[in-house]
């Protein structure tokens, strides 16, 4: 009960920070003012909020959980490898997205598309399935609010009850505050989950007498010595994870947030910093993820093990499929963090803690945001709207859109399965990966055509759809099994199921997808008409 | 600085990610409890940062700038 009051009062913290301070006055009624924040945010709140945009309940919950199961790994292919890709891509396109933003009056990633291609229908292709791949991290955060609510307050507010807490606040702050608000809202949850990993780490290691001897426990078992290592993943998908963080720039909603800086400045930081808080944050989540499995004194945690333990057994694939499904359920560690916190922090901190992950897990805010925006430029304004109602009526469109959008995820949220969107998120990652090929060849080809553009973007779709299939179709081997080989050519494995997913040439899909997006832009780019001379010289000065 | 070095410098990181040679090591617990694969990799975001603050220092694109500011 405490901590749901203090859960609820952080959340009326938000609902103040996004609607009511920092407001701008006559900011709010004109489009860029309402979508971008007058593009005027300066350098701190640009970090965090940027920053804060790009990490969602994932970054906590998920880290923590994926390393409970396959041990220190996840630092290396989840966190590390996007300190590196994301500063870097935001270093090369961010900037050239924010200059021609700001130069030309873009305020989403199509217009640009269709501005530089000369495009029009082909724009609005882009824009349906930018669309398609970002509403499951909406319906998740809704999805992932109501539960994290239930679960700090120990059943005390309902799961119905807490998703439409979530979506009514998130909704107000976006209806109310724009960009403006939720970038403000952005940058103090980031402040506060920064520092919930050192006081996570500090509280439980106190708890459990320091880490030293669970350390030595954790190596001398034979079941959990690969947890400190990386023995439970191949090199193959190792570097195949580093095509992930691609998808960050390509996500409309990051895309969008590069434009809302006031100077080219503000990115120096961003870049220059955005590794070191990822590892504020993804440090000691994985860290205590796999000091986990020694907290075999919370029967919640001991039930995971042994539920893992029965899945790895010679006698597991015996079991009825729904057997084994209900195994990995049990087995899954996504809220391994919040059974330590609730054993071994005292019920106020465990309280502030969990305001951090509902920090974390309302970052569903800029996809809603991003989507009005998306929604109000490349379909209300392109076909005729502005033209004919005007800027307010626009401002307006996108404020009912957000309202709409939210009570859409709040009944999705409610009547479907969760690991639906959950998987959906799985492929949306290497969906927008393979897309990046359109943003950079925009940006620095001049070479690159609409139907470049077209074939790459159609090629992904199919490709996103293929992989969902595959994977209904052929059921994932158990944990620790080999995988199924669905297609050998000559010894060597073209197309299998492993226990994660799906892996082609022994790689992710992400990376055929990427490299086959990138091929198609290049190849049919060469093959058909340039945009004219005079839209190539709008963005390469000397052509 | 040269940029020839600086695009050495982030493709050298790139690779120094791929580290197979600490695949299967846990020993030295750096601090007496973290594995060195989770040590190393710890480093590897310190040595981003440092190859980021490079590139922002001597390979700004400034000309950015003015461009926005042009019609």
């Amino acid at each position: 009960m405490t901590q749901a009051l203090i859960v609820i009062a952080y959340l009326a913290i938000v609902v103040y920070i996004g609607v009511f301070a920092f407001r701008k006055k006559g900011e709010s009624h004109d489009a860029e003012g309402y979508f971008l924040a007058g593009r005027s945010l300066g350098p701190v709140v640009f970090l965090l909020s940027l920053f804060g945009t790009n990490m969602t309940a994932f970054a906590i919950l998920g880290s923590s959980g994926h390393a409970f199961q396959n041990g220190i790994v996840t630092y290396g292919l989840m966190a590390s490898s996007s300190g590196l890709v994301i500063p870097l891509t935001i270093f090369f396109v961010g900037t050239r997205v924010w200059a021609l933003g700001k130069r030309y009056g873009f305020m989403t990633p199509v217009q640009l598309f269709r501005d530089r291609w000369e495009c029009n229908h082909i724009g609005t292709l882009i824009f349906a399935l930018q669309a398609v791949l970002l509403v499951p991290y909406i319906i998740i955060g809704v999805m992932g609010g109501g539960t994290t609510l239930a679960a700090v307050s120990g059943g005390w507010v309902p799961y119905w009850l807490g998703g439409l807490i979530v979506a009514l606040v998130v909704m107000s702050y976006v209806f109310f505050g724009g960009m403006r608000g939720t970038a403000w809202v952005n940058t103090f949850q980031t402040v506060l989950f920064l520092g919930f990993g050192a006081v996570a780490v500090i509280v439980i290691a106190t708890g459990m007498g320091g880490f030293r001897a669970a350390a030595e426990a954790l190596l001398s078992a034979p079941g959990t010595a690969p947890l400190m290592t990386r023995a439970r993943v191949s090199p193959w998908y190792f570097f195949s994870y580093t095509f992930i963080p691609l998808s960050a720039i390509a996500f409309p909603h990051i895309t969008i947030f590069c434009l809302t800086a006031r100077k080219l400045s503000q990115f120096k930081k961003t870049v220059t910093l955005y590794p070191l808080c990822i590892a504020a944050i993804w440090l000691p989540c994985v860290f205590l993820g796999v000091m986990a499995n020694r907290a075999t004194d919370i029967p919640e945690i001991k039930a995971k093990l042994d539920a893992r333990r029965a899945l790895v057994a010679p006698t597991a694939t015996a079991l009825p499929v729904e057997e084994q499904d209900k195994l990995r359920e049990q087995a899954a560690g996504d809220d391994v963090l919040l059974r330590l916190l609730d054993k071994h922090a005292p019920i106020w901190l465990a309280g502030l803690l969990g305001a951090g992950i509902m920090a974390a897990v309302m970052a569903s805010d800029s996809q809603i945001l991003a989507l009005s925006t998306m929604f109000t430029e490349d379909v209300f304004a392109h076909y005729g709207g502005k033209a004919r109602f005007g800027e307010a009526v626009q401002v307006q469109t996108g404020r009912v859109f957000v309202v709409l959008l939210t009570a859409f995820a709040y009944v999705i949220a409610l009547n479907a399965p969760e690991s639906i969107f959950e998987l959906a998120i799985q492929y949306a990652f290497s969906g927008f990966a393979a897309l990046s090929p359109l943003l950079i060849a925009a940006l620095f080809w001049r070479g690159s055509t609409k139907w470049g553009a077209l074939a790459a973007t159609v090629w992904v779709a199919i490709a996103v759809v293929a992989v969902a299939v595959f994977q209904q179709l052929v059921p994932a081997p158990l944990p620790g099994r080999p995988p199924v080989v669905v297609w050998a050519l000559g010894g060597l494995d073209v197309l299998a199921r492993t226990p994660g997913g799906t892996s082609v040439f022994k790689f992710m899909p992400v990376v055929p997808m990427t490299i086959v997006s990138a091929l198609l832009m290049i190849v049919v780019s060469l093959l058909s008409a340039k945009p004219s001379p005079d839209t190539i010289r709008k963005y390469f000065q000397t052509a | 600085m040269n940029r020839a070095l600086l695009v050495l410098a982030v493709a050298v990181l790139y690779v120094l990610h791929q580290d197979y040679w600490n695949w299967f090591e846990a020993r030295p617990l750096v601090f007496g409890f973290v594995p060195i694969g989770l040590a190393y990799h710890a480093a590897f975001s310190v040595a981003a940062a440092l190859v980021l603050w490079l590139l922002v220092t001597y390979a700004w694109p400034s000309h950015l700038e003015d461009e926005a500011d042009r019609e």
